[in-house]
């Protein structure tokens, strides 16, 4: 379903040169498939997602996506695909603080093609444990709730493929739980194909496909050197 | 959900300064507003007064506007007068023999003729020599060929084109106001409106002057309605009018007022208007005379009420100016002739009055009107500084919007419909406020000017000769104008907007 092959990205430094953060020879997910991305705080992980919903742009390489080149496509042709075809979950910050809980979904419906549904987006919320919080805005609920409310947004468009980036690292460990098995069910209940980025082994080692970015990317000893700086200068995540 | 809700949202969200924003643009449009409905105002003003009922003022020579303010409006320095002879060209042989009766020169010729047909009938009689009889007789013969030429044996050289001429004898004030000598023809021939159909009334218990009333002479008094109501003026009060201006000396003529105009928005409601009889009676305002036998010019209390039979001698008297209607077919001739000759001059106080809009009134209200769309546009740049500055707080809403699937484009246009809701509603509370503003004022300002105006009322076109433009209300303009405003002020946030790196941003 998903087919990655010979993709590239670097980043320009303030000295000129360029920082070389990933470089992938071949990375497949097939339909419905759920992977763990397991890395380093800096390696890249972040970066790969946002290469693969068309976010960021890679330098080169390929990659295909229910039949379709998605490094082909123009901007505005991959924003209309991300709206229609992949969800995203993020580590913080999901929700637009103006809107309620579903109003924040129904926004997940609306860049796409097809007519928002507010009865799926209310059996999504329903889905997901918040049913009798609707009419809620972001600051009135609890940072898991508004994870659930993420996870029900990135669902909201029928999407193929779902992106978690970190999608415990900012919850309570009490909640981390939860939100980990409300993404793997409803992913295998809707059939859809996951790609969940953790740094921790606890969130990993519960699913069955665990991939280490350092093993799939070549640029595994920079990427980790330029780690080791930055953790020194507290990065937390 | 639409573009639309998600930018009332953003702007929900900012509640306290999107409100200070709109409301910095009601005031700006409400100015506008206002602005442009003083326009229509002062132009439905001006259309009111330019039928005037008259077409044409003669006065003595000199500034063109002068004449007109003075005639017209009773404003500006007073000007000098004209002969009264001038005024009886105007008229009937009939209206002249009458008002020359009491002349000098009638007095005179009238004289000479009982003389030559006494000395004739004492010479007939005495058996005068016959060269004396021949001598008389041909003077006799001579006299009946230039009687004919005496001025009250002939029509007024233009009374066959003109309809009615109102006198004005200018230069005595109530208080303030200007005090106007004039015939009751000033308001029962003269009407006014906008189409020049109405005629003039009186308040309740109020009646026009007359030219000789049998109690209070020729010292009858009408007062407009602001002078009226300004100085507690009411029928059976006596007025003193005072010599050139409010500081002046006061007559010791008292004046019976006999009636108070209903408002009428013209220049009239701000003057008191005496018989013309009575004003040449005060001390001082006949014409004095080398080798004066006439009392009646300075001691006119003791013909006060008797002497409705004397008429004061032609030769006495002046107009400042009058108010002529003719046929419009001759009154350019007519203008002509008058400015040719030496004694006066002819304006069409239409062609001055649109004269003084253009020169003096357009020119302030074009300032005032741009004044006004530059206190818009300030409001506009508000609008500009409140969405920028709302930008670094938004980076991440807008990363996630990206994320979720919108298009650059998507974001650009909900920052922009930010900035045209932003000026939209404020907008519409300007134009609401400023008709609000208009309706508020709509009593005095049709007191003042008797321009009737409601909440509803559209502001005119504006005076441009642009097709379309010229024929909608200009307030039609300020939508378009708002939106144009607000595609400017919001193009720069939304251009921020648009430009917004998304991987940097997500989750922050
Ligand atoms: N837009 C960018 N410009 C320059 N460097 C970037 C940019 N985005 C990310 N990086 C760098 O790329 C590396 C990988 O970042 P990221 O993909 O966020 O890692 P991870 O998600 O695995 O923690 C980091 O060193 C980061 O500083
Ligand atoms: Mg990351």
């Amino acid at each position: 379903m998903l087919q990655i092959s010979n993709l590239r990205k670097s980043f320009a430094q303030p000295g000129g040169k360029r920082l070389e953060i990933l470089n992938i020879p071949e990375f497949k997910v097939d339909a419905g498939e759920q992977v763990v991305l397991l890395g380093r705080s800096g390696g890249g992980k972040t970066t790969l997602l946002h290469c693969i919903s068309g976010i960021t742009r890679a330098d080169s390489g390929e990659i295909w996506f229910l039949g379709e080149e998605l490094t082909k496509f123009s901007e505005p042709m991959w924003d209309r695909f991300r709206a229609a075809n992949i969800g995203y979950v993020f580590q913080t910050f999901n929700l637009l603080p103006a809107f309620t809980a579903l109003e924040n979904v129904l926004l997940g419906m609306s860049f796409s093609n097809t007519a928002a549904d507010p009865d799926y987006a209310q059996a999504l919320l329903k889905r997901v444990g918040l049913g009798h919080r609707l009419g809620h805005k972001p600051d009135q609920m609890s940072v898991g709730e508004q994870q659930r409310v993420a996870v029900a947004r990135a669902l909201a468009n029928r999407p193929r493929l779902l992106l978690a980036d970190e999608p415990t690292a900012n919850i309570d460990p009490a909640n981390q739980q939860g939100i980990v098995d409300l993404i793997k069910e409803s992913c295998a209940e809707f059939d859809i194909g996951l790609i969940l980025v953790t740094h921790t082994m606890d969130v990993a080692s519960q699913f069955d496909r665990i991939d280490r970015l350092d093993d799939i990317n070549l640029v595994v000893a920079e990427a980790a050197m330029s780690v080791a700086e930055s953790d020194q200068g507290g990065d937390s995540e | 959900m639409n573009l639309l809700t998600i930018a009332i949202r953003s702007i929900k969200q900012r509640l306290l300064s999107s409100s200070l924003t709109m409301i910095s643009m009601a005031l700006g449009v409400g100015l506008v507003v206002s602005v442009l409905a003083i326009f229509g105002i002062v132009q439905k003003s001006f259309n009111a007064n330019a039928t005037l009922g008259y077409n044409l003022v003669i006065g003595a020579k000199g500034g063109k506007l002068q004449l007109v303010l003075n005639s017209v409006y009773y404003l500006s320095e007073p000007i000098e007068n004209i002969p009264y002879e001038y005024y009886l060209e105007f008229q009937n042989q009939e209206v002249r023999e009458k008002e020359y009766s009491g002349s000098y020169s009638y007095k005179a010729v009238q004289q000479q003729q009982a003389a030559r047909m006494t000395m004739l009938a004492t010479g007939l009689g005495l058996a005068a020599p016959a060269a004396t009889i021949t001598a008389l007789a041909t003077d006799l013969a001579l006299e009946e060929q230039v009687a004919p030429l005496y001025p009250w044996t002939r029509e007024g050289k233009y009374s066959a084109f003109t309809d009615f001429t109102i006198p004005l004898c200018l230069g005595d004030y109530v208080g303030p106001y200007r005090v106007v000598g004039t015939t009751p023809d000033m308001f029962s021939l003269l009407n006014y409106g906008a189409a020049g159909d109405k005629p003039y009334t009186m308040r309740e218990g109020g009646r026009n002057l007359e030219h000789f009333h049998s109690e209070n002479g020729f010292f009858e008094a009408v007062v407009g309605a602001v002078v009226a109501d300004d100085r507690g003026i009411k029928v059976g009060d006596t007025i003193n009018p005072s010599h050139g201006g409010a500081e002046g000396d006061e007559h010791e003529t008292q004046f019976i007022v006999v009636g108070i105009l209903e408002n009428t928005g013209t220049p009239n409601d701000r003057a008191v208007f005496i018989n013309m009889e009575g004003f040449y009676r005060m001390s001082d305002h006949a014409k004095p005379l080398e080798n004066e036998d006439d009392i009646f010019g300075t001691n006119q209390v003791a013909h006060k009420i008797t002497d409705a039979e004397y008429v004061l001698p032609v030769e006495k008297r002046e107009v400042t100016s009058m108010l002529v209607r003719m046929d419009p077919l001759y009154s350019i001739g007519i203008e002509n002739q008058v400015n040719e000759g030496n004694v006066a001059q002819a304006v069409f106080p239409i062609t001055e009055i649109r004269r003084l809009l253009d020169y003096f009134v357009s020119p302030v209200q074009t300032l005032l009107l741009v004044l006004t769309v530059l206190i818009c546009f300030m409001s506009g740049v508000s609008i500009l500084v409140s969405i920028y500055n709302s930008m670094s707080d938004r980076r991440s809403e807008i990363a996630v919007l990206r994320a979720l699937g919108a298009r650059r484009k998507t974001v650009y246009n909900i920052v922009l419909l930010e900035s045209m809701v932003l000026s939209m509603v404020g907008g519409l509370m300007g134009i609401l406020g400023g008709h609000g503003l208009i309706a508020a004022f709509s009593g005095m300002i049709e007191e003042q000017t008797g321009v009737q105006i409601s909440f509803f009322d559209l502001a005119p076109p504006l005076p441009i000769p642009v097709p379309l433009l010229g024929d909608i209300s200009s307030e039609f303009l300020v939508i378009p104008g708002l939106i144009l405003l607000a595609i400017l002020v919001g193009f720069i946030p939304a251009t921020s907007a648009y430009k917004t790196d998304v991987a940097r941003s997500l989750g922050k």
